[in-house]
């Protein structure tokens, strides 16, 4: 049970940093129609300029400088490049957009070095969250902060007990994610800057013609998609590695995740995240392969096919392909994906 | 023409003359190709300056042949194809020995392709020493003439692990986890075989393999062993896929054993800090408190790099070579090869041999355990305040292993 439930918060956090990377991806999709290949970047933009400013001033402030400095380099980028290119249609603004992926790399390479840093949480996050113990004969339990040592080990031979901290990293980047989607939507919905926002996207003319300054607008939209990537790359730099090659991992991933969910579609992209962090998790727990199924199901199997090792594959083993594999799925069977509105 | 014809005689008495010498003085160039970016980037690079360091200390009257070693790194992001660039790159710079340790698929790349380079260029030939890379094909049954391995293959360190894993009565339950490629395979499949010769009654309750140096965050695998129930893991990962799995293990309150072979390496002491006294364990043919020599090589590198030499098959290398080259008296590698087969070297730990049927290095291993630095073992690896304290040594023939290699042998 007890590992139930912390694959199932592994699952969970690692799918909403999954959905603060790709909010702001679907967002700036969704309102002006780019589809940002530097968005992996500026999550990694993020975590260097995070990991500089906590060597300075510390862990929270660079919590708020980060995404401010990564939000201003994007709306930057959005003002000198994006909008120069954006009357020659959407195949140069993608091509501007990659373009601009190589350049990010090459620079944090050049400042900080190829090799991962040492970017480490403060000491309140260090620690578990809360952990949960597994009694053989008092059952399940949760304390908060880290157990006793005396609490994880029974006197008794025939008791078994399991402790299973949960970072509090981990629960930490989980609250910051679920904030972010209350805000983001609660600005988009339920402000005079939303209703903007979302007039400017359907009728541009329209909203200019009364007074509001569209490209100021896009400029902002951009800024702040670019920013929610640098805050996901301080909280996912500090709990896993600040590394080069950190945008190139979520990098792809971030696209399935848009796709799965439907283009531009903000509650989609997080049903999206949420599945794939926690099918990726659940996946490498189990060994089912096509050979143990067959046996189960009391097919008998040849020599030759149970050497195969194809057939001998597990699924744990082939868990981090699921999600592309669940991409191509859906593009065959729903080329709209799960919440999104317009066809392929 | 006949001051030409002169000079060509004059340069003939002279060699003549110099004759038994011949190799001294000479620079023998040598490349590495290994990584030197990317998550395994800072193993890679440590070995680099360890090279350099040892370069300096062996060069000139440092070995018998009075040779001067110069070696340069080409880095090949841990990437079989940039490999075999990389080692054309090397040979159209000049360099005749090559220089590879991270890796096996790597290595078995490198091996293949200088021994085709070798076949199809006769008098240029390359030697292709491999400080690090344990996978036993090496020196089995896709051994070659060319390739000389100066760590111990991973069936040596299973058969040392398993002796030592015999004496603790307290494994009962076994967890085989590796990073999915032809090391951790072979990992996998020597740990089953010498366990189950020596411990019939531990039980392998998981085996896992993951891609190598992808995954960021083991936790999903943490929450697997714990659900096993396994006392003890086996691994053979090194950095970062080692570092942040006991790094994941802490955080996930995981308290079973760990068996590894790279500890000591990059990234992972850090990761260790104080946590995992007394239950990680390493299985490496040497460790950081060997004494002598070797401590204050030890401490004169972390004065200058500020890290932690701890790849001593590079010292075993520039012994080797340079006993070899003297053998030979030349730095032809062709005749090189020819005096490494079989060559006997006092090392750091006593004698060492060169192999002849395979060309593995026979040596001693030693198991350690993860514990307090004190005063009988001070060496503090990244400053943690820990070592690795030596618990057992396994003298050559406990931890020598027979060889199917049926070499190939230039006529």
């Amino acid at each position: 049970m007890e590992f139930f439930i912390i694959s199932m918060l592994n699952g969970l956090s690692y799918g909403l940093l999954l959905f603060m990377l790709s909010s702001g991806l679907t967002l700036i999709f969704s309102m002006m129609g780019v589809l940002n290949f530097a968005h992996a970047s500026f999550y990694m933009v993020g975590a260097y300029v995070g990991y500089s400013a906590s060597q300075i001033v510390g862990f929270w402030p660079a919590l708020v400088i980060a995404p401010l400095v990564v939000g201003a380099l994007g709306a930057l980028f959005e003002r000198i490049a994006l909008r120069k290119v954006h009357k020659f249609g959407h195949v140069p603004e993608l091509l501007v957009t990659f373009g601009l992926s190589y350049v990010l790399l090459e620079l944090v390479q050049l400042i900080w070095g190829r090799l991962a840093l040492e970017f480490r949480p403060p000491e309140i996050l260090q620690g578990p969250a809360f952990t949960l113990i597994n009694h053989s004969i008092n059952g399940l339990s949760v304390l908060w902060g880290v157990a006793p040592a005396e609490m994880c080990s029974a006197a008794d031979a025939a008791v078994r007990v399991v402790c299973s901290p949960f970072p509090a990293t981990r629960g930490f980047m989980m609250l910051v994610a679920l904030v972010m989607l209350g805000s983001v939507w609660l600005l988009l919905t339920r402000t005079r800057i939303g209703l903007v926002i979302q007039a400017a996207l359907t009728h541009p003319h329209m909203v200019e013609s009364l007074g509001h300054n569209v490209p100021m607008v896009f400029m902002m939209v951009f800024g702040a998609g670019a920013a929610l990537a640098g805050l996901a790359g301080v909280i996912g730099g500090s709990t896993f590695l600040t590394e080069p090659a950190m945008a190139a991992t979520v990098g792809s991933i971030i696209f399935v995740v848009v796709v799965v969910g439907g283009m531009g579609s903000l509650s989609g992209a997080f049903l999206a995240s949420i599945l794939i962090g926690v099918i990726q998790t659940f996946a490498i727990a189990f060994d089912y392969s096509v050979m143990s199924l067959a046996q189960q199901m009391g097919v008998p199997l040849s020599a030759g096919a149970s050497s195969n090792s194809l057939v001998k594959l597990t699924l744990s083993q082939i868990a981090p392909i699921l999600p592309y594999l669940f991409l191509v799925l859906i593009l065959i069977f729903r080329p709209k994906g799960l919440l999104g509105t317009r066809e392929g | 023409m006949k001051f030409a014809v002169q000079l060509v005689a004059a340069a003939a008495v002279l060699a003549c003359a110099q004759g038994a010498f011949a190799q001294q003085g000479q620079t023998v160039k040598m490349v590495r190709i290994d990584a030197q970016t990317g998550l395994l980037g800072p193993v890679g690079v440590n070995q680099l300056k360890s090279y350099q360091f040892f370069a300096e200390k062996f060069s000139g009257a440092g070995n018998p042949a009075g040779v001067k070693f110069e070696v340069t790194g080409i880095d090949n992001k841990l990437s079989p194809t940039e490999s075999l660039n990389a080692l054309k790159a090397a040979i159209d710079g000049g360099a005749r020995y090559i220089l590879q340790g991270n890796g096996s698929s790597v290595a078995l790349a490198l091996s293949d392709a200088v021994t085709k380079h070798n076949e199809r260029n006769p008098g240029k030939e390359v030697l292709y020493l491999n400080d690090s890379a344990v996978d036993p094909d090496l020196t089995n049954s896709k051994c070659s003439y060319w390739h000389f391995r100066f760590d111990a293959d991973t069936s040596m360190k299973m058969e040392a692990m398993s002796s030592f894993m015999e004496t603790q009565k307290d494994i009962k339950k076994v967890y085989i986890l590796g990073q999915n490629y032809s090391h951790g395979v072979q990992v996998a499949k020597f740990a089953k075989e010498t366990l189950g010769r020596k411990r019939p009654d531990i039980q392998i309750v998981g085996e896992d393999l993951h891609p190598l140096a992808q995954v960021r965050d083991f936790a999903p695998y943490i929450a697997k062993i714990k659900a096993s129930g396994a006392d003890t893991v086996i691994t053979g990962n090194w950095g970062s896929d080692l570092s942040l799995l006991v790094k994941a293990a802490n955080e996930g309150g995981y308290t079973g054993k760990f068996f590894t072979y790279y500890t000591g390496v990059t990234g992972t002491p850090s990761a260790l800090g104080t946590n995992g006294t007394g239950r990680v364990y390493q299985i490496a043919y040497n460790h950081y408190n060997m004494g002598g020599q070797m401590d204050k090589w030890m401490t004169e590198f972390k004065a200058k790099y500020n890290d932690d030499f701890y790849t001593g098959s590079i010292i075993r290398i520039y012994q080797t070579l340079g006993a070899a080259m003297a053998k030979a008296k030349s730095t032809d590698p062709v005749k090189v090869a020819a005096a490494l087969e079989g060559i006997k070297v006092s090392s750091f730990n006593g004698e060492v041999e060169m192999r002849k049927t395979d060309h593995q290095l026979q040596q001693p291993l030693y198991m350690t355990v993860w514990q307090k630095a004190d005063k009988k073992y001070p060496y503090s690896p990244e400053n943690t305040g820990m070592t690795l304290a030596p618990l057992k040594e396994y003298p050559n023939y406990v931890s020598s292993t027979p060889t199917s290699c049926q070499m190939k042998r230039p006529s």
